[in-house]
């Protein structure tokens, strides 16, 4: 028993390492812009610079876009399937595993490809258009995880009994599905819009194939052209993911449980 | 670009049974469902449809035929060429390297945290780590990669201030096929925890104390009830880590900015300039990786779904 | 001629600031039958898992054949187990997992292979070799667990609450086979229940166990019609509680519900007014029709149940003693109806001396 303890400390410790070494080494990086001393310039010239505010800003507008619209698509859909189509539920395991399955690299491809001048939806034609695909693209990309997180709070909250009870009271479906069951996933939702959030703050090759003013490809080109900037970016960019991810985590505790059976 | 979190792997849940539907009074007849109920689902469908299945398809079909519209299977025969086949070649190598590292430094931090009996607390905070960690990929990854192994990173000049070792001189380079494996391994291991946790937790107790009280020594209950049970799971989530680095390409992007040919780099550049003087390779290429990711993920599910069969 | 096998002395067992086993002391002679008995968080479970290594006492020692085993790690303790949630490893078939122990052992291959044929008869299931876990019922995975650890001839027997996970009817008839199975064997087996029917029925003695402490360690006619405190007379079958009141002591005389009883084990410093318990079982209790015993009290039938073979009534006594009367059914004699004026009879050496 001694002896797995050891081990497993050796394993830990090693682990540990790996993964904080280049954090730790990516922060002091980013506070050496100054010769023999360590100061935040880089950060200053970071958040002062133009580009990234607006970057930044256009990145975050689009990922609340992504999250509205991937909103609309999926509540719906995992509402009606839970409760009234549940032999759809294979097909749409189905759909939620497409975008794992291919490489973003490739789903962008296929849009520019069909979605360009010479095809019945010209998308790529305009700049607005262009911001339309690339929400779109978005909201692709997080569907496995905003379905998931979906699904997971309407199991839950006992959808069948709450839909019935609010319909003998005389609400209709969309008043159902907007005043009775999505505030009660509210949790859940906020879940899956955090983790569309991280995505798409994060990402590169989407938003420079479709030649969009994104955040990750400010990023690139920092990194390109800079030398301490982009480790200040690295970090902040980290931080982000981290205020991210912690939210999902915090919000787990206040998630709502109706349900007596769970599936 | 990596997959995320534990949210990753979707269950292999078994449809809601239809029968708890109409046993409840909302009888949907199997033929027919409601047209309302379809309306509901009807937009996701519809996007589904058009922004993910239809432009792969098209994509893929396009491989098929050549510039002036015929069929052709030329685009398939031109991936032949040894540029491309060497692009192949370096993006399998590098998946299947970090692939292989990530599940077996996964597979040792998650049992060291699970049953290692470390002090409470750790295992929670390691999952927590894993789940940002499995996200911090693409470019900001490159970023902290470079300021650590990079020319003036602080390993590097650790290892030759107090070591005296000069690891770019000895020929390490971090723009090539270690470096950027040693990158993919910071979001490959913890995607391996994430996904091996439960099924760690799924080794009962009672089967280490009954094969202790049959005599065996923890080598042996590894060896002949721990790492089987465990294997069909090793074997898949490595197939999923395999998928996951093939199609990664902003953090190699970022690192190695068109250096190093890996696939996804070589459709980049061909989707930005047309490099190669023909879109319908470009398609062939997608084509040729679809294939790859979508086998390895089959592998994936085919093998999830055995193994949970073992384990009722 | 009993040779002591197992011995346990002055065994503490703390969790933090819990003590869940407190000094107990006891001998178990080869080839017995232990049951451990009591409800949950008695401290029976950590017994058990002390004698197997899985746990290390606080204090005190643990000697098998003599020889303290408390150095030694469970996997050399050569003791089989079995648990309550069957733990066949998943990945093997039946034969794999009857036969690890002697693959351990490195056994080699044919003997093996005997040995795992011979336990399968033994348990009843022959030909069941290359079934896996997942194709059995949990009756059929528990006596493969079963033959598992007997397979390699362990010198001890430790059973978890094998039977709880299972249904009502293979319960009884599985704990006969195991009792069986145990008889032929010869071998020296303590099982943990909770079940007191179960212990009553298969066991050579019973350790009665509550919070952490030995409150009878007994056969099962002892610890049924002797019990040794409150708490074993509650616990282990049905019992029945009269309140009454000393009336005179010279002459014994107390007073149920206002009417008078000799009760010949009345300690002598009772004292006129004295409030007393008196406890007795339900089938010590009878009508009084034709045999009249020492005590004859007055009631009312306030319930009647027909059990079959058994019939269970509820005889009001007057101001809130009640007492349960348990008879055998009789063809020629119905039972009394409900409201029913009827006499109750007991021996006074029928009730209960208990310590608290």
């Amino acid at each position: 028993m001694k002896r797995n303890r050891a081990w497993a400390w050796i394993i830990f410790i090693l682990g540990a390492a790996y993964f904080l070494l280049p954090l730790f080494a990516t922060i002091q990086f980013s506070l050496s812009i100054r010769r023999g001393t360590l100061s935040f310039d880089a950060y200053a010239n970071v958040l002062e610079s133009p580009e990234f505010q607006q970057t930044l800003v256009y990145s975050l507008l689009i990922g609340v876009a992504a999250i509205v619209v991937g909103l609309l698509l999926v509540v719906p859909a995992a509402y009606f399937v839970r409760l009234r189509a549940p032999q759809l539920r294979p097909v749409i395991e189905f759909v939620t595993l497409l975008p794992l399955i291919i490489p973003p690299i490739i789903l962008v491809f296929g849009y520019i490809r069909m979605y360009n001048s010479s095809s019945i939806l010209p998308l790529t034609n305009s700049g607005l258009g262009t911001n339309v695909l690339l929400t779109l693209a978005y909201v692709a990309l997080a569907l496995p995880y905003m379905y998931r997180a979906v699904d997971t709070g309407l199991r839950t909250i006992d959808v069948q009994t709450l839909t019935e009870a609010a319909n003998i009271l005389g609400a209709n479906t969309v008043t159902i599905l907007a005043r009775v069951i999505f505030p009660n996933i509210i949790v859940a939702v906020l879940s899956g819009a955090f983790l569309t959030l991280a995505i798409v703050i994060g990402e590169f090759t989407v938003a420079s194939l479709l030649n969009r003013p994104a955040f990750g490809v400010y990023m690139q080109n920092v990194g390109a052209n800079r030398a301490f900037e982009p480790a200040a970016l690295a970090v902040i960019s980290f931080i982000i993911t981290w205020a991210a991810m912690g939210m999902i985590q915090l919000l787990a505790r206040f998630a709502p449980r109706t349900a007596v059976l769970t599936d | 670009m990596s997959s995320n979190t534990d949210t990753v792997v979707p269950n292999s849940a078994a449809p809601a049974s239809a029968g708890a539907a109409s046993s409840r009074g909302l009888s949907t007849p199997l033929a027919g469902v409601r047209w309302a109920d379809i309306l509901g689902v009807a937009p996701f469908l519809v996007f589904a449809v058009l922004f993910l299945i239809i432009p792969t398809l098209y994509l893929v079909v396009s491989a098929f035929f050549d510039r002036n519209g015929g069929f052709t299977l030329q685009n398939l025969l031109d991936l032949g060429t040894p540029q491309i086949l060497n692009s192949f070649w370096i993006s399998i190598r590098v998946s299947v390297a970090s692939a292989v590292f990530g599940c077996l430094a996964g597979l040792l931090i998650a049992l060291a945290i699970i049953r290692g009996r470390l002090p409470a607390g750790i295992r929670s905070t390691v999952m927590t780590f894993s789940g940002v960690a499995s996200n911090f990929a693409g470019i900001p990854l490159a970023f902290a990669f470079i300021a650590t192994l990079g020319r003036l990173g602080l390993m590097t000049v650790l290892f030759r201030t107090l070591l005296g070792f000069d690891i770019y001189r000895a020929g390490f380079n971090l723009l090539s096929f270690w470096g950027l494996t040693i990158t993919y391994c910071y979001f490959q291991i913890p995607l391996m925890i994430l996904i091996i946790a439960p099924a760690i937790d799924g080794l009962r107790r009672e089967w280490t104390e009954a094969a202790a009280t049959l005599g065996a020594t923890p080598y042996q209950f590894w060896r002949f009830v721990g790492l089987p049970i465990l294997w069909p799971n090793l074997l898949g989530t490595l197939s999923l880590l395999f998928a996951n680095a093939f199609g990664a390409i902003a953090t190699a992007y970022a690192l190695t900015g068109s250096s190093l040919n890996i696939v996804p780099i070589l459709l980049y550049a061909q989707i930005r300039g047309d490099v190669l003087n023909n879109p319908g390779l470009g398609a062939a290429l997608a084509l040729g990786m679809i294939v790859i990711t979508a086998l390895a993920n089959v592998v994936y599910l085919v093998i999830r779904t055995r193994a949970e069969r073992w384990l009722k | 001629m009993a040779e002591e096998f197992l011995r346990i002395e002055n065994l503490v067992k703390a969790f933090g600031g819990t003590t869940v086993v407190k000094d107990v002391n006891l001998a178990f002679d080869k080839g017995e039958f232990i049951t451990l008995l009591g409800p949950s968080g008695c401290g029976k479970t950590t017994i058990l898992r002390m004698i197997a290594g899985f746990e290390r006492p606080t204090s005190g020692s643990i000697l098998v054949e003599g020889k303290d085993i408390l150095p030694l790690p469970p996997n050399q303790r050569k003791i089989g187990m079995v648990f309550q949630a069957y733990a066949l490893f998943p990945n093997m078939n039946v034969e794999d997992n009857v036969g690890f122990g002697l693959r351990i052992a490195n056994v080699p291959a044919d003997e093996r292979r005997a040995r795992v044929e011979e336990m399968l008869k033994l348990i009843g299931l022959p030909g069941y070799g290359k079934r896996f876990p997942f194709e059995m019922s949990g009756g059929q995975q528990q006596r493969v667990a079963l033959a598992r650890a007997l397979a390699p001839k362990p010198r001890m027997l430790l059973l978890d609450e094998p039977l709880s996970a299972l249904d009502a009817k293979i319960r009884v008839s599985l704990r006969q086979e195991i009792r069986a199975i145990q008889r032929d064997l010869g071998i020296t087996t303590i099982f943990v229940t909770h079940d007191q029917e179960e212990a009553l029925s298969i066991s050579d003695r019973i350790v009665v166990l509550s919070a952490g402490n030995v409150e009878q360690f007994g056969t099962p006619f002892d610890v049924y019609n002797k019990p040794a405190t409150r708490f074993v007379a509650g616990f282990v079958g049905q019992l029945n509680t009269l309140s009454a009141t000393v009336a005179d002591p010279a002459s014994r005389a107390v007073s149920i519900d206002g009417q008078r009883a000799i009760i010949p084990s009345l300690p002598a410093t009772a004292k006129a007014g004295d409030h007393l318990s008196l406890t007795m079982r339900p089938e010590a209790v009878q009508l009084a029709n034709a045999h009249v015993r020492d005590i004859v009290l007055d009631g009312t039938v306030s319930e009647v149940s027909f059990l079959g073979s058994v019939i269970r009534l509820k005889v009001e006594l007057g101001q809130g003693n009640t007492v349960h009367v348990d008879t055998f059914n009789d063809q020629r004699t119905p039972p009394p109806p409900h409201d029913a004026r009827v006499k109750v009879t007991l021996a006074g050496s029928d009730i209960l001396v208990l310590g608290d």
